[in-house]
């Protein structure tokens, strides 16, 4: 319990900071959903399921994906620099030699923290794309609102679309400051070795993003 | 001073994560939070059924009253078996009912319409619905009208 006020800290650092990031992105990413889905679907008729593309695309890929990259560019890296600065100016050490454990006291609130932010983000991430593509749909291209939200709701099933999402969020959530921590945790402890880590935890961390959202993908949804 | 805005915006943050899960869930799934519905099976032999798959709806005059749970192919009959999770409280399903593979819109999805006939008698769990439609297949209608119009 007395980690309880470090993991609030780092949640805030992690977590509430990436919001408007993932907010503003969030936003975008639903309204170009909407205005493409539009342009496409309009041609055979069936502009009604602009929603239900909108919505499925986000919660199943898009949203955990995104916000995943997203957080690996703004949280992972911050976390690589900051506990790769502590290993090279020796606080790691001198929290050693005081009797207290870094890997408790520095790693797991941080590592955690990514752990339980980056789903709520990517929920996050869906409702306000979700919003944008209703707005740029209903009231931009007009197409009829109730149409939109009912094949919404037809289509979007809650065990197999927004649990599934959530699961992908929260491995990504896993995977991406599990990178980040370890490698702050193992960088060679120069101001090159730390720039260094920083651009690995990046890049690391969205290929394994984008790889194990196709293995997650193939293993949700490849019977359908 | 800054740990108190930082615990507050923490928590409100926490609260905006778990609001956004519960429209995930409400709005744009449509969850309904009550008890899914008791089932039970029917089945059905289809000739054809076209682009049916699992999880397609089972429905009466348009009313949604089950959903397609498998489909598999009987070696026996060589005719494709179609399991149906029925909702309980539709138990007026007549054994002498029949089922046709229908379409929604020109190119939309493909669903079972159930209609129900004249007998006392109604179907209970594992029950075959006999009397059975296949799908409309496209090729299969030009091939006709084809073969039609050269023999005239």
């Amino acid at each position: 319990m007395q980690m309880l006020p470090l993991l609030v800290r780092q949640i805030y650092f992690v977590g509430v900071q990436s919001l408007i990031i993932i907010m503003v992105s969030g936003l975008f990413i639903g309204m170009v959903l909407g205005l493409q889905g539009y342009t496409i679907l309009v041609d055979y008729g069936s502009e009604q399921a602009v929603g239900q593309m909108v919505a499925l695309s986000l919660v199943r890929e898009l949203a955990p994906v995104v916000a995943a990259l997203l957080f690996a560019g703004r949280a992972g890296s911050a976390l690589t620099a900051e506990i790769g600065l502590m290993k090279a100016t020796e606080q790691l050490a001198s929290l050693e030699m005081i009797g207290v454990d870094p890997l408790r006291r520095i790693i797991a609130p941080r590592f955690w923290a990514g752990f339980i932010s980056l789903p709520l983000l990517a929920a996050v991430f869906a409702v306000v794309g979700v919003w944008g593509g209703a707005m740029v749909g209903i009231e931009w291209l007009g197409i009829y609102e109730g149409a939109f939200w009912a094949n919404m709701q037809n289509s979007v099933d809650f065990s197999e679309d927004v649990l599934n999402g959530s699961i992908k969020a929260m491995v990504f959530g896993f995977v991406v400051t599990w990178v980040a921590v370890f490698q702050g945790y193992d960088c060679v402890p120069t101001s090159e070795g730390i720039s260094q880590a920083t651009t690995r935890t990046v890049v690391y961390s969205s290929l394994a993003v984008l790889g194990l959202d196709f293995v997650l993908t193939a293993l949700m949804f490849g019977d359908l | 001073m800054r740990t108190r805005v930082i615990e507050v915006s923490v928590g409100a943050f926490l609260l905006v994560g778990a609001l956004a899960l519960l429209m995930l869930a409400l709005n744009v799934s449509g969850l309904k939070l009550a008890d899914q519905p008791q089932t039970y099976k029917l089945y059905a032999r289809f000739e054809n059924i076209g682009g049916l798959t699992a999880r397609s709806k089972v429905t009466m005059s348009g009313v949604l009253i089950g959903k397609v749970s498998s489909i598999s192919l009987d070696p026996q009959t060589l005719m494709a078996r179609v399991e149906m999770d029925i909702h309980e409280n539709v138990d007026f399903l007549s054994t002498d009912s029949s089922a046709s593979i229908l379409t929604a819109g020109l190119l939309g999805e493909q669903y079972i319409g159930v209609t129900v006939g004249a007998e006392e008698e109604v179907l209970k769990n594992g029950d075959y619905i006999e009397d059975t439609q296949s799908a409309l297949v496209l090729e299969e209608l030009v091939g006709k009208f084809l073969f039609n119009s050269v023999s005239e």
